[in-house]
């Protein structure tokens, strides 16, 4: 029999039950809907961190402490890591070659009060006069602070944008004085908006000089006996320079400074290119989470496609034997019903793609969440339908091909 | 006609010591015991006898629907008692038209689709699409049905669906026509026009073998051949065959 005539049949066959048709498809387009929005939604949260991880600067790499070396009893310093102090970021900028800037970070959180407007748990930043450049910050009105403010712990504070909005309003921030903790900062800039980097909030943050921080908000037992402590020291490098000759000299300063075998480091050092791996191991497990995801939705969608063509099978038994007296062979009477189940599965390969492009840009619209249609994805989807139609087809239609055609003839 | 004449011509149907068992050991059903005959081209046959007396298996066998345990079968010479169900197929598809008791006929299809299936299922390409149509069409008008072509069958009488089933039996001129109690679910009236319309079709050349269990049914073959317990009783011509004359005449037992 033609392939046309097969596929005529097979529709013909389906359109006599539509509304039946259309519930089995629901399994499969449920499945490939959601293979297309999830993999939209982690392309766009994929293309999201990639934004965020240029804005950084590829050229950039962070020193943290690394607390987990030692623990209980280990050593002469049975408290672990003394951290990273102020004085390491001084010695990394005077010292290494091929430093271009360096930032340090020490965060605090505290509330903040302006006249009339009282804000709780604002988290402040205390840097150094290089963060902007190096973070990538823009100053819209002000300036930020210089050298000479930072040494004479001069109590001046930067504003993220949505701060400054919610303390001011309308209002030139600028020159005006808050109350951050109880000590009074004046406000000499304000940044332009910079978003969630990292999951942190940018824009509702206090930039303000790092001695202030260590003056005013540091609790005293952190201040450690080699000096102030800080959290995090940004290093930006020549990129003419290799990268990993840079980091080897910082590790060679930052162990004899801190007294420990490079081999037992009590700090980390990450780069650009350690978060992109991080993230991406973070995707890849999310997307094996997907393809399993889809995997069971296809073969729930596949199982219902199965038990439904098992029921036409048995229904239409006499259509079967009928068909076999004038002459059908099994092989036509397979093809028909393989046919039927792969139009099923493709008929809702392609509602679900539909829905999946169209539920992709909703999340986009109306969920707020950034998401890009992989056409690799509608691919994968739509084949996969395909596949489950005919494996889950098999069986049922192999069935009625192997009726006979006597018995067939004879059911009511 | 006399049976020498008969012999002399190429025969349709050929058994030999036919035989069909159900089932095994115990419950061991044995529906045909060697059965042997012969149909020669264009005779019109009844094959009559009680239910189980074997004729219905008989049927299946000789419509390639159903093998034989043992014995042969020579359909148009060809043997076709060792064919696998695909060879069958072509069999039933290029050889055999089938006329049931309840018609068979696919619902929700018109007399037209109807009576193209057996074309779709022609294998090598078969005919044209339009060929096929004008196939279908020339067998509905054969059993005038012309002006009911786009009639589904719940739309049809009882005796013009069996019309259509005769007109779908046909379409792929078949060298045998096999008709199952073709009347048995008509009303008198229908049932004599379905049998005038076999009998014509056998004085147009067709070979014809009909079940029935009705003796006015049977006296429009021209040949009447009874089944007992798997076995041929009796076998003998229609003294009251009449080919010409459409009147019903009762079939003398002797």
């Amino acid at each position: 029999m033609r392939i046309n005539k097969v596929i005529q049949i097979s529709w013909k066959g389906l359109l006599k039950n539509k509304m039946r048709s259309l519930l089995t498809m629901l399994g499969v387009i449920i499945g490939v809907a959601a293979v297309i929005v999830m993999i939209a939604i982690s392309a766009g949260t994929e293309a999201t961190i990639e934004e965020q991880i240029s804005t950084l600067g590829t050229n950039l790499i962070f020193v943290s402490a690394n607390f987990s070396r030692g623990g209980f009893g280990r050593g002469p310093d049975p408290g672990g890591s003394t951290g990273l102090v102020y004085d390491d970021a001084d010695a990394i900028a005077d010292q290494v070659e091929g430093v271009t800037g360096v930032v340090v970070e020490m965060p605090g959180v505290e509330p903040v009060k302006s006249d009339g407007v009282v804000i709780e748990d604002v988290s402040l930043l205390g840097t150094t006069p290089d963060f902007p450049s190096v973070r990538d910050m823009q100053v819209s009105t002000g300036r930020y602070f210089n050298e000479a403010e930072l040494e004479r712990k001069q109590k001046v504070v930067a504003l993220g944008a949505s701060l400054a909005e919610e303390l001011f309003g309308d209002q030139p921030p600028v020159g005006q004085t808050i109350t951050v903790g109880s000590t009074k900062l004046t406000v000499i800039g304000v940044f332009s908006e910079k978003g969630l980097v990292g999951g942190a909030d940018y824009d509702m943050r206090l930039y303000m000089p790092i001695t202030v921080v260590f003056q005013k908000f540091t609790p005293s037992f952190f201040a450690r006996v080699r000096g102030d402590r800080v959290n995090l020291i940004y290093v930006e490098l020549d990129s003419s320079i290799p990268m990993e000759d840079i980091i080897l000299q910082i590790e060679l300063l930052l162990a004899r400074r801190h007294e420990v075998s490079l081999d037992e480091p009590d700090f980390v050092i990450t780069t650009q290119q350690d978060i992109i791996q991080t993230q991406e191991a973070t995707t890849e497990a999310f997307r094996n989470l997907l393809a399993w995801v889809a995997a069971v939705s296809l073969i729930v969608g596949g199982i219902g496609i199965m038990n439904i063509m098992l029921v036409s099978v048995t229904e239409r038994t006499r259509e079967i034997g009928i068909r076999q007296s004038v002459g059908a062979s099994p092989n036509d009477i397979r093809m028909q019903f393989l046919m039927e189940a792969l139009l099923l599965s493709l008929a809702g390969g392609l509602i679900g793609v539909v829905a999946g492009v169209g539920g992709a840009y909703l999340f986009g619209e109306l969920g707020g969440m950034r998401t890009v249609v992989v056409p690799a994805s509608i691919l994968i989807a739509f084949s996969s339908a395909a596949l489950v139609g005919i494996f889950f087809g098999y069986y049922p239609a192999n069935k009625a091909a192997q009726l006979d055609p006597i018995e067939a003839l004879r059911h009511e | 006609m006399s049976r020498d004449m008969i012999e002399q011509k190429n025969s349709i149907i050929l058994t030999e010591d036919l035989t069909k068992v159900y089932g095994m050991d115990a419950s061991e059903v044995r529906a045909l015991v060697g059965v042997s005959l012969r149909i020669a081209e264009n005779e019109f046959v009844a094959v009559m006898g009680p239910s189980g007396s074997g004729k219905s298996t008989l049927m299946n066998i000789l419509g390639c629907l159903d093998r034989p345990t043992s014995g042969s079968y020579y359909l148009a010479g060809e043997d076709v008692s060792g064919l696998n169900k695909t060879q069958l197929a072509v069999i039933r598809n290029r050889q055999i038209g089938f006329v049931f008791q309840s018609y068979n006929l696919l619902a929700n299809t018109s007399a037209l689709e109807n009576v193209m299936l057996p074309l779709l299922y022609t294998r090598d390409d078969g005919f044209s699409d339009s060929r096929q149509k004008e196939l279908a069409l020339g067998a509905l008008d054969a059993v005038g049905l012309s002006d009911r072509v786009d009639h589904k069958p719940q739309e049809l009488s009882g005796g013009q669906m069996q019309r259509v089933a005769i007109a779908r039996a046909l379409v792929n001129d078949p060298v045998l026509l096999l008709a199952d109690e073709p009347t048995g679910n008509l009303d008198t009236k229908s049932g004599q026009e379905i049998m005038e319309l076999l009998r014509k079709l056998h004085s147009e050349g067709s070979t014809i073998v009909m079940v029935t269990h009705d003796d006015e049914i049977a006296a429009f073959a021209q040949r009447i051949i009874r089944f007992r317990d798997g076995r041929i009783e009796t076998d003998h011509q229609n003294g009251a065959f009449n080919p010409v004359n459409s009147k019903m005449e009762i079939f003398d037992e002797n």
